[in-house]
């Protein structure tokens, strides 16, 4: 069980998309992998879709608010999107679900940006 | 005592074994025939209990044992999850939500609100400089009508 990133660049924003299992092991790739590229890209905001994401447990959340920190340090916004029940309880519990933007699919979270998709 | 089905797996404190911990007590529950909202919550205690035996009992060192034992009981399932490591000085402090011993790894703090949101009912012994082990009970509910 592993986690597959995908990276690209839309306009200002960083669009990640995760595949598999995002716990404490996973958690670390997903780290360094997204602080290079927010780094490297210069892009202003994010779009995390987590579609295909099948397990996530609080070291996802750690990640998660780690890079929500990062980007909005830089000024840019994080959109998190296609966000699954069981994903979207753990979101509730921490009370994430309350500063982190949470949109349809990429589409709606790119125009909630302001990014012409 | 009316044990119906018992198992016990034991692992060093690698990373990597998080997710064959998880994966093998879902798939022992798995015979209770859970709904997948309640193999996802057993899945995510397992991931919680053994991550915190990884970061905090052992300090992200690979040479200590995690012992996890998962025994049915009819409608309901007890799961152990054991380390021999630093131990926990204050659990009241342990337990509340958000609160970390280790922000510096951007941990969460969110694991023993999520474990006790899961389960029915969790319990913590922990001895300083010994180790660290934790019950956690749930009930199944596909089952319950079989047994009522
Ligand atoms: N097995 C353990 N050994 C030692 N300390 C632990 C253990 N499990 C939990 N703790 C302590 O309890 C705290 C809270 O745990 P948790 O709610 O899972 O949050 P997190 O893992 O994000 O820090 C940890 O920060 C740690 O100080
Ligand atoms: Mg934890």
């Amino acid at each position: 069980m592993s986690l597959q990133l995908q990276i690209s660049n839309q306009g200002e924003a960083l669009i990640v998309r995760l595949q598999g299992e995002l716990d404490h092991h996973t958690s670390e790739l997903l780290k360094t992998k997204m602080e290079n590229a927010i780094e490297q890209e210069g892009s202003n905001h994010i779009v995390l879709v987590l579609q295909d994401l099948s397990f996530m447990d609080s070291s996802g959340l750690g990640v998660i608010l780690g890079r929500y920190k990062q980007i909005t340090n830089k000024g840019g916004k994080m959109v998190v999107c296609n966000v699954s029940p069981s994903i979207y309880r753990l979101f509730e519990m921490s009370g994430l679900f309350k500063i982190l933007t949470i949109e349809e699919d990429v589409e709606q979270a790119l125009s909630s940006l302001g990014v012409v998709s | 005592m009316n044990v119906n089905n018992y198992m016990s797996l034991q692992f060093i404190s690698k990373s990597e074994n998080e997710a064959f911990a998880r994966i093998t007590v879902a798939a022992f529950v798995s015979q209770l025939d859970p709904k997948m909202n309640e193999l996802t919550d057993i899945k995510t205690v397992v991931s919680e209990a053994v991550t915190n035996s990884i970061i905090h009992g052992y300090e992200n060192k690979p040479d200590g044992m995690i012992s996890i034992s998962a025994k049915i009981e009819e409608d309901t399932v007890y799961i152990t999850v054991e380390d021999e490591g630093l131990g926990i000085k204050d659990i009241e402090e342990a337990k509340q939500p958000l609160y970390t011993s280790k922000p510096e790894l951007e941990r969460s703090g969110m694991g023993f609100t999520i474990m006790e949101n899961f389960m029915d009912k969790v319990e913590v012994k922990s001895i300083l400089g010994k180790g660290t082990k934790l019950t956690m009970m749930k009930r199944i509910e596909s089952k319950k009508a079989l047994y009522n």
